[in-house]
């Protein structure tokens, strides 16, 4: 009874802690600029509003504006690099899984060190190689780049996940005629659905998230990615901190209703993907 | 099993590929990922090394003087350097430390007889799903010296004096402000790993140690701990890495402030590069991270390859 009771408690609390900044978040894009620079601080504000919100979605210039512009560019980016790096991934991940070749396990690892290598290391001569094809400041560019981060997790956790499954299928397709890419198409990729969308939800939040390449390779509206138009925001020392915490709660949320949907998807994904050799 | 799988075992023997056939689809079908990642990282990292063994003072192309290890010398006799790599060995040590604490607790209240599991464990996984940069701008709202909220709480609770300067004055105290919104975020990834190891423990070994007396701290000190060891090994290689990385959370919450007090490795690379322009230098610094990097990758990799065997 005693552990009960504990246990409720503890996870209670638990929630509140984790809740209670997020609820601030949210109350601070809701609520007056005089509620929020009130010393000492009302707990009840005088005035609740929406307008921020209706600002980032109609504004034509500014803060606003930049704060739309950027997560139209942060969709089109994470969409973008998930498609190509999963069938990339794929392709690649069933390769390993099931074919034998000569130096297999080597390249397996090679495309996990280069999941492991601190991206300041190869941002400078990035930036240099791009400025000269005029790649910087494009959402193509940064599509580009994030492919080289998002491939090597997609490959890895694909090939993880076609490995579990039971060979004998993919061998009964071949015996009645199919090839083996007729195979992996008919046979293996309807069954690795719950892996495909699982990895694919990992390398959008993966994009969503990055920050250090997009803020060295963008410098506009045109390619801005969400993170860096907040960041830049924040640093201003602005004290419209009701904008910065409504276009924070516009961040989180593609990624924190991501996360609540497919809670089941992400946390088998999770143990299966990144724990097993 | 379908009918077509049970005809396997006799037909199998027809599928057989030849070795070099199956090898050379392996190949085609690794080209389209070997050209996307090696192209964009391989390519780079050699030019990298290059340029760190020069005097790259611009973005333009042109002949700049090679200076050979006189940029890796500069760099490792910088006290700045030093300094850099002592807040981030703070960093990373503190924040895993305090995010396998916490993280073990989240775990086994996630394992926990719970009524409303599902939900407890919706708000835990929120932190999670939170982008990096969002989680410090949040923070910086929240610890603002002026307005934010902590100082509200703390001074309308009467547990301060007045209201205070988080980030701004006290170096220390912005770098574990820092440590405090990162480890906010990252305990509920680690909790969601540990709750993976948790749930591989055979339940038997509870219901023994039960009947041969044991309580609840006992048991998890003498059958949760010692069986979670590899999953605690591995989440805090993968911890340490990204720790090892930080950069986000430091530029939006602090921007290396106050007095460079929260400057890391990658952010006062970062400042080299890009605000000074001194790309060699930032060049050889960010090659001394790879090292370091790549011997925790090792560890890692040992490690990974223990568990499966």
């Amino acid at each position: 009874m005693r552990y009960r009771v504990f246990i409720h408690a503890a996870a209670l609390f638990a929630s509140v802690v984790i809740l209670a900044p997020f609820g601030w978040l949210a109350y601070s894009s809701l609520v007056g600029q005089s509620d929020l620079l009130a010393r000492p601080l009302r707990w009840w504000p005088e005035r609740v509003t929406l307008d921020r919100y209706r600002e980032i979605f109609s504004a034509d210039q500014g803060a606003a504006a930049l704060f739309r512009d950027a997560v139209v560019n942060s969709f089109l980016v994470a969409s973008g690099t998930v498609v190509i790096s999963l069938v990339v991934g794929i392709l690649g991940g069933y390769a390993v899984a099931r074919l034998r070749f000569p130096l297999r396990r080597t390249t397996l690892l090679a495309f996990l060190v280069t999941y492991m290598l601190p991206p300041i290391s190869l941002i400078i001569p990035l930036y240099l190689l791009m400025a000269r094809f005029g790649l910087l400041d494009t959402r193509t560019g940064l599509i580009v780049v994030y492919c080289s981060l998002a491939t090597p997790f997609t490959l890895w956790t694909m090939s993880n996940f076609f490995a579990t499954l039971p060979v004998e299928l993919e061998e009964a397709a071949r015996v009645d005629g199919c090839t083996r890419l007729g195979a992996l198409v008919r046979v293996i990729l309807p069954l690795a659905r719950p892996g495909i969308v699982a990895t694919g939800l990992f390398a959008f939040l993966l994009c969503w998230d990055e920050f250090l390449y997009a803020l060295i390779f963008t410098s506009t509206g045109n390619a801005k990615t969400i993170p860096v138009a907040i960041a830049e925001f924040t640093g201003r020392n602005a004290v419209d901190f009701g904008l910065i915490a409504a276009g924070g709660v516009l961040a989180a949320l593609p990624p924190v209703l991501i996360a609540l949907v497919f809670q089941r998807y992400l946390i088998g994904g999770l143990s299966t993907g990144s724990l097993k050799g | 099993m379908s009918e077509a799988a049970r005809g396997v075992s006799e037909a199998g023997h027809r599928v057989k590929t030849s070795r070099s056939g199956s090898a050379r689809l392996a190949y085609a079908l690794l080209l389209p990922a070997a050209v996307l990642v090696f192209g964009v990282v391989l390519y780079p990292a050699g030019r990298a090394l290059v340029i760190s063994f020069y005097d790259v003072n611009s973005p333009f192309p042109g002949a700049y003087p090679f200076l050979g290890l006189a940029n890796y010398a500069a760099v490792l006799s910088d006290g700045r350097v030093w300094t850099a790599a002592g807040h981030t060995l703070y960093f990373t040590v503190v924040s895993t430390a305090a995010e396998l604490v916490f993280g073990m607790g989240l775990a086994l209240l996630l394992a926990a007889p719970l009524k409303l599991r599902w939900l407890f464990r919706s708000i835990v996984i929120l932190p999670w799903a939170l982008p990096t940069i969002v989680n410090g701008a949040m923070w910086r709202l929240i610890l603002n010296a002026e307005y934010g909220v902590l100082n509200a709480v703390l001074t309308q609770l009467g547990l301060a004096d007045g209201y205070r300067s988080w980030l701004g004055s006290d170096p220390f105290v912005a770098l574990n402000m820092v440590v405090a919104a990162d480890v906010w975020k990252n305990t509920s990834l680690v909790a969601f790993f540990l709750l993976a190891g948790l749930s591989t423990i055979p339940r038997e070994l509870y219901e023994a140690a039960r009947v041969d007396g044991a309580g609840a701290v006992r048991s998890f000190l003498r059958i949760t701990l010692p069986l979670l060891v590899p999953t605690v090994a591995i989440v805090l290689v993968l911890r340490t890495i990204e720790a090892f990385k930080v950069f986000d959370i430091v530029y939006v919450m602090t921007g290396g402030g106050p007095a460079s007090g929260t400057q890391t490795i990658t952010f006062f690379t970062y400042l080299q590069a890009f605000s000074s322009q001194r790309f060699s230098v930032g060049s050889a610094l960010a090659y001394l991270t790879v090292l370091a990097v790549l011997a925790l990758a090792m560890v890692y990799l040992r490690l990974l390859r223990q568990r499966s065997t």
